[in-house]
């Protein structure tokens, strides 16, 4: 992304110029003018929509944080008080905690999933195995987080699951994993990862095609075989991939919503309600837009330190070719 | 040509080459086990579909539809006004993706290929809003829609989804890819500086354009979050929320006709998976590399 951005991209002015030059004459006015309006004629609808449905929505949800409204009064500016509020509140507490849990196991487990398949997968292959192997792991990708809850819910059924049914296939007595705590919440991380591995697995495979094949020749003629190769070839090599990943993952995996809704609209109790279900409850079930948007200051602020901790770690753990 | 392969076999050591054989094995066989976890909750749910609903929670479980049923679609239909949750979605998803490609391409076009002020500061910013999560703008957009009387319309879920920063940033990246010699070319032949867009680069960069369209499909085909906070009444669902909702209101003895309507919502999924999939990968992962 940095290197676009610094790309020099002026080619574009000279033929404008040139072509107003050819249309009106040599310093023709007409032709000055219209290039001065002409890009923004083609921004308009982007930067025109951005500012109304982002950039707005960002400075409205900070100033809302300082007030209490319920969209039937007027707002009163209540300063910090959503914050104070929202910090003691003993269900958001345990929604960002529940979070934070959700957020180490269920990232933890997709990007060791994806990078020991992509290395599996990478490694000498059939060529239409690795081709039917990338798409299976891809194709959760493509179903909607909702309708993969509606399934997943009956197959994680305590009586009549096929999940349940194959575990007593093995001797383990039925688990009961959408009536307890603990069970609930390893069924959301299992079905959140079960959906999103793929996506670190794309990302994975790239990274590892792009380590060249002499690397691992001379690894190989110092004696490195099997997993030795991969501990002091590949996981340093791969190391930039890696960082974008656990970024990407740890980003959407703080934002999750879809999964926990569906599953077990965050119970039992408050067991596997999340940051984003407290959003959504505190602005569209209690009306507290005060609130959820103090909240929601709260979940970008982590979510930027995060992504600022994560690039600064990197300078010190990532190795650039 | 012969004689140099013999000498490669005979020389390679054999005990060598039987180990390579057996690490391969051991990967695809666990492989397949990681495919099958994969596929077999889709398998389930489509075989499970295809069985009457009095069957339904039968154990063992069939992975294979070996005596199709179509009782459970039928009533889907019964159950569910499925064809209006197909049409919602079709109109929600269709016209977000056309409003994408057109927007994402002029501004990429512009941002790649014209030159004005503020540049490069407004592309920053443009994509600085990719890292602001959608849950926190949702509430003020939420009020804004409702302030301009557009709650509870499909309108009010395609037009703020309109605007895309990921699809921006595309398509400069796509339209920076072609030489600035077609301008200056399109602009000796005549051709004013819209036409050059329109007839020049525009048709050049539709492989962009087509990774635009499906990944906006992928994304509002499946959107749930939104349409449940932006839409009130049953007419306005799309069918992530219908389904949802008709788990919600029958019990488990018709789970088959849940999954017929989930089967039926993947149908659209699946053809994209079948026809674009190398394109949703690479726009999925675009932006990620270096």
């Amino acid at each position: 992304m940095s290197t676009a951005t610094s790309t020099p991209t002026g080619t574009g002015s000279e033929p404008g110029r040139r072509q107003a030059a050819h249309k009106n004459g040599p310093g023709s006015k007409r032709g000055r003018v219209q290039q001065r309006w002409l890009p923004w004629a083609f921004l308009a609808p982007t930067i025109v929509g951005m500012g109304i449905f982002t950039l707005l929505p960002i400075v409205a949800s900070i100033a809302l944080a300082f007030f209490r409204w319920d969209i039937i009064s007027a707002p009163t500016f209540v300063g910090f008080d959503n914050f104070a509020e929202v910090v003691q509140d003993p269900t958001v507490r345990v929604s960002f905690l529940n979070t934070i849990v959700f957020v180490v196991v269920a990232v933890a487990l997709q990007l060791g999933l994806a990078l020991g398949l992509a290395i599996m997968v990478q490694e000498k292959l059939p060529a239409w195995l690795r081709v039917f192997f990338r798409s299976a792991f891809f194709f959760p990708l493509i179903l909607s987080a909702a309708s993969v809850s509606i399934f997943m819910r009956y197959l994680f059924n305590e009586q009549f699951g096929v999940v349940n049914w194959l575990l007593s296939i093995v001797g383990i007595p039925a688990v009961p994993w959408l009536t307890t705590p603990t069970g609930s919440a390893a069924v959301v991380i299992l079905v959140y990862v079960w959906q999103n591995f793929g996506f670190s697995f794309l990302l994975f495979i790239g990274g590892l095609a792009s380590i060249p094949v002499e690397t691992y020749e001379a690894a190989s003629i110092d004696g490195a075989t099997g997993w030795r190769k991969h501990w002091f070839v590949t996981l340093p090599l791969l190391s930039p991939t890696t960082l974008v990943a656990s970024v990407m993952a740890i980003i959407n995996a703080l934002q999750v919503f879809d999964q926990p809704y569906v599953l077990t609209r965050g119970g039992p109790g408050d067991s596997t309600r999340t940051a984003v279900m407290v959003i959504f409850e505190s602005a569209f079930q209690r009306l507290e837009f005060g609130e959820a948007s103090a909240i929601g200051v709260i979940l970008t602020l982590i979510i930027m330190a995060i992504t600022a901790a994560q690039f600064r770690l990197s300078k010190r753990f990532v190795f650039y070719q | 040509m012969t004689i140099l392969q013999e000498r490669v076999t005979t020389t390679a050591p054999v005990v060598k080459r039987k180990k390579r054989d057996w690490s391969v094995a051991i990967r695809v066989v666990v492989l397949l086990i990681a495919s099958v976890f994969v596929l077999g909750p889709v398998l389930w749910t489509l075989s499970t579909s295809l069985r009457p609903p009095s069957e339904s929670f039968q154990l063992p479980p069939a992975f294979l539809p070996l005596n199709p049923d179509l009782t459970s679609y039928e009533q889907v239909f019964k159950q569910l006004n499925i064809v209006a949750l197909v049409v919602n979605s079709a109109l929600v998803t269709g016209l977000i993706a056309v409003g994408q490609m057109i927007t994402a391409a002029l501004a990429g076009y512009a941002f790649a290929h014209l030159r004005f002020r503020g540049r490069g500061a407004l592309f920053s910013i443009v994509l600085a809003t990719m890292m602001v999560p959608a849950q926190v703008t949702i509430v003020p957009v939420f009020m804004l829609i409702r302030g301009v009387g557009l709650s509870d319309t499909l309108l009010a879920l395609i037009i703020p989804a309109i605007p895309t920063a990921f699809g921006t940033f595309l398509m400069r990246q796509y339209f920076m890819g072609l030489p600035g010699e077609l301008a200056e070319a399109a602009a000796i032949d005549g051709a004013s500086p819209w036409r050059t867009f329109r007839s020049v680069y525009a048709p050049l960069a539709m492989p962009g354009l087509a990774i635009v369209g499906i990944l906006a499909f992928n994304f509002h085909w499946n959107e749930f979050f939104r349409p449940l906070i932006m839409t009130i009444s049953e007419q306005n669902f799309t069918l992530p929320l219908g389904l949802v909702s008709l788990q919600g209101n029958l019990g488990t003895g018709s789970i088959s006709v849940v999954l017929a309507g989930v089967v039926l919502s993947m149908i659209p999924a699946l053809v994209v998976f079948m026809f674009g999939q190398r394109a949703l990968q690479d726009g999925l992962t675009a932006g990620t590399g270096k």
